[in-house]
């Protein structure tokens, strides 16, 4: 120890400058790292967390009526749902709709209220216009006369609802609920419901592929670890090629060898397999066959590598001690194998659960995915709520998983390489 | 320093160039229409028929972009402010939707240079010109008729649901259009009155549950593409497609197919103009151009969709004309897809169809 020959006041008064000194090379240190995670932290942030942020938001916040009927809005706050509304109710309606329509705005009220009640679009535009002409009350009848929808209890219970700022309309239809006139919270009838099958589904088939992968993957994975490197090299450029290559691609080429008159087909028919050509292409079969091929490199990587970095010497010594090559292989390979397992088949499953184009074109109607939907809610319908809702259900639904997974097998242990 | 003041005249000037130039440069710019469409042989009919003679005529240029019919994308320009594109070709549910929403300018007729009551019925809207005509039909590979159905070839959207008599897949449209109303024909609905029955839950039920007789031998198609694919690969024996696009390998690829002209569902495509464009002027001489009925005759030679515009069919020569669903004789059993209907209820239906086809 050097510092034992310093007289005691100096080592103190050493000890301080050095504190500092030792401070302020920390400070740097801490304000160079933050400089240097700033960047990537700001990209994170604006590209994914605020998006994600404004999509959970999108999906509870629907201040379309509330802004564009702001008078009726306010007088049926105090109304009780059990007949129509009074003569200030539709006073209040008037006013609101000839201030829409003059601003055209009309059509984005019927738009909204037509998620619930649909064909009162048009019956809005018309009412609209009819209120801009209207100059003295009372305008309960003159309303009804004009669109009949005004005398159905219904439709005010509809306007009444939307004309919450917050509301849980959108998660509701995210798991076919609806509401009835009365405002019971019913399930839409047989027939109509869709979400909670797509939900099921996108977890199934993501399962399903997952372990397909998993049961084809591992022993590609353990043959390429342990061949010679020539020959493993050659191999793993196999595996790769495929990887490199985009999806679109990869799908389109199993629409070709799926097809009808594809050459799987004529392969059948040529060896006598089956009489008549079967079909393969827009099937669940189809779907889960060109996903699997997909997602085969993303289970089959992550337990390579975890293989390359098993020593031969473990299963050497197993045999050694006595046991046969199954025993060896399930009691002291396999388990090492496990971290590239979970990792690779944790990858696999969260990548199926966001499934679309591979199902849009290789599946039939019953294959597609919940991606497929929330597609159709964000560009073709413009419902951003719908949309939304089932964005978050779908991610909450994966935390979830990944949380149970955790607990099961243990993130600390999974390993990439 | 004659020599430097020299330099600085020079450099002033140079200044000035680049000034004038900098400022030149919008006005060049101005000088360019964004005209957005559907891509495909759909747009290269336009570009021939419109853009390129319209370019040469005036010397404005015709910018290109596709989209795929999506009013998303629309809506949030005109709600951010930042309008790009200017002229725009829609559906029949766009048009009505851009107007009562606000984000199509209402077009000014006097400005296009043609009145209103030339144009087929339906086809001038407030805030979109029509411009061609297309229709949904049906259509079948001639093989078929010899090899599967005994020589019996199908006439009607009856048969297209005849299972027994013309086995084999079908192909449809992923959308409740047209479907739906091709169902209750099919069940004996008169065609004036499909829209009607419709609008009816017992109708719609009555729609869906004829649909569920061919459900299991249906191939669904979502891209206009597609349709024609299906039937040159032997995917479906027969397809319902627009009839522009089972024209095409028809004429151009010699595919052995015919097209069936039984009920078919005509619809238009119309001009519009995005609100707020800054080239609202030069997007009213486009759409003005490729309304006057000498040009849009043109656009019949490069597809079959026909002309909007009932002065236009004199210029179209006989052979191109009896392919086109404006022809008299395929116009028989047509009727009109009702837009003001499908405005209403596409969202709803789509919806029930969508959970209809996951069944």
């Amino acid at each position: 120890m050097v510092s034992t020959a310093v007289p005691a006041g100096g080592l103190i008064e050493g000890s301080a400058v050095l504190k500092s000194h030792l401070r302020r090379a920390e400070r740097t240190r801490k304000l160079r790292a933050v400089g240097l995670v700033l960047p990537l932290f700001l990209f994170i942030m604006v590209s994914f967390i605020i998006p994600i942020g404004v999509m959970l938001f999108q999906s509870i916040y629907d201040p379309d009526i509330r802004t564009l009927m702001p008078n009726t809005a306010a007088a049926l706050d105090t109304w009780d749902g059990a007949d129509l509304p009074d003569e200030t109710v539709f006073a209040a309606l008037v006013q609101d709709l000839a201030a829409a329509q003059k601003e055209k705005k009309a059509a984005l009220i019927g738009r909204r209220l037509n998620y619930e009640m649909s064909g009162l679009r048009s019956e809005l535009v018309k009412s609209g216009k009819a209120a801009m002409t209207m100059t003295a009350g009372p305008y309960k009848d003159q309303m009804i006369a004009v669109a009949p929808i005004w005398g159905d209890r219904a439709t005010w219970a509809v306007i009444k609802r939307a004309a919450r700022t917050y509301t849980p309309y959108y998660y509701l239809s995210s798991f076919d609920f609806e509401y009835t006139a009365d405002n019971d919270v019913v399930a839409v009838p047989e027939g109509q419901a869709v979400y909670k099958a797509v939900f099921v589904r996108t977890l199934g088939i993501s399962l399903l592929v997952t372990a397909l992968t998993l049961v084809l993957g591992f022993p590609v994975a353990y043959l390429l670890a342990t061949q010679p490197p020539r020959i493993a090299n050659l191999l793993l450029i196999l595996v790769l090629l495929p990887f490199w290559t985009s999806l679109l691609v990869r799908t389109t080429a199993w629409v070709v060898l799926l097809q009808t008159q594809g050459p799987i087909n004529d392969l059948l028919m040529l060896t006598g397999l089956v009489d008549e050509r079967v079909q393969l292409i827009f099937t669940r079969f189809g779907t889960i066959a060109a996903m699997t091929h997909i997602q085969l490199p993303f289970t089959l990587l992550p337990i390579y590598s975890v293989m390359k970095t098993i020593s031969p010497s473990h299963m050497r010594a197993a045999r050694s001690l006595g046991a046969n090559s199954f025993y060896a292989f399930a009691r002291v390979y396999f388990p090492q194998t496990l971290p590239g397992v979970a990792a690779g088949c944790l990858l696999t499953f969260i990548l199926c659960l966001g499934y679309y184009i591979t199902p849009a074109l290789v599946g039939g109607p019953t294959d597609q995915l919940i991606s497929t939907y929330i597609a159709l809610f964000t560009n073709s319908t413009v419902n951003w709520g719908m949309g939304s809702a089932l964005g978050t259900i779908l991610l909450a639904s994966t935390l979830v998983l990944y949380f149970v997974y955790n607990r099961l097998v243990g993130i600390d242990r999974m390993r990439l390489t | 320093m004659k020599d430097f003041s020299n330099r600085m005249r020079v450099g002033c000037l140079a200044g000035v160039a680049a000034l004038a130039l900098s400022s030149a440069l919008p006005a060049a710019a101005e000088d360019s229409i964004t005209v957005v469409s559907w891509g495909g042989a759909y747009s290269e009919s336009q570009r021939k028929a419109y853009h390129e003679p319209y370019m040469a005529e005036t010397g404005i240029k015709i910018i290109e972009a596709e989209y795929t019919g999506d009013i998303a994308q629309m809506r949030a320009m005109v709600e951010s402010g930042n309008v790009t594109w200017d002229v725009i070709d829609v559906d029949a549910a766009t048009a009505l939707a851009g107007c009562d929403q606000g984000f199509l300018e209402e077009i000014d007729y006097a400005k296009v240079g043609q009145p209103r009551d030339k144009f087929v019925v339906g086809g001038a809207l407030d805030c979109g010109v029509a411009t061609i005509v297309y229709a949904t039909v049906f259509g079948y590979d001639n093989a078929n008729v010899g090899n599967l159905w005994g020589g019996n070839a199908p006439t009607t959207i009856a048969d297209f649901y005849d299972l027994e008599k013309f086995p084999g897949k079908r192909g449809l449209y992923k959308k409740p259009f047209v479907n739906l109303e091709w169902a209750l024909i099919v069940d004996g609905v008169a065609k004036e009155d499909v829209y009607n029955v419709l609008r009816t839950p017992e109708g719609l039920d009555r729609a869906f549950a004829k649909l569920d007789t061919i459900k299991s031998q249906v191939a669904w198609w979502e891209a206009g593409a597609q349709a024609a694919e299906l039937l040159a690969t032997g995917e479906v024996v027969m397809t319902q497609a627009w009839n522009g696009r089972l024209y095409k390998p028809i004429k151009d690829e010699g595919k052995d197919w015919t097209i069936v002209w039984d009920h078919q569902g005509v619809d238009f495509d119309f001009w519009a103009i995005m609100k707020n464009t800054p080239k609202l002027d030069l997007a009213y001489q486009f759409v003005a151009y490729a309304s006057a009925p000498e040009n849009m005759a043109r656009q019949s030679n490069f597809i079959s969709y026909g002309p909007s515009h009932a002065d236009a069919i004199p210029h179209i020569p006989e052979d191109v004309l009896k392919d086109l669903p404006t022809f008299p004789g395929n116009m028989g059993t047509a009727f009109t897809v009702d837009a003001s209907f499908w405005a209403d209820n596409s969202e709803a239906l789509q919806e029930r169809f969508n959970a209809w086809l996951a069944q």
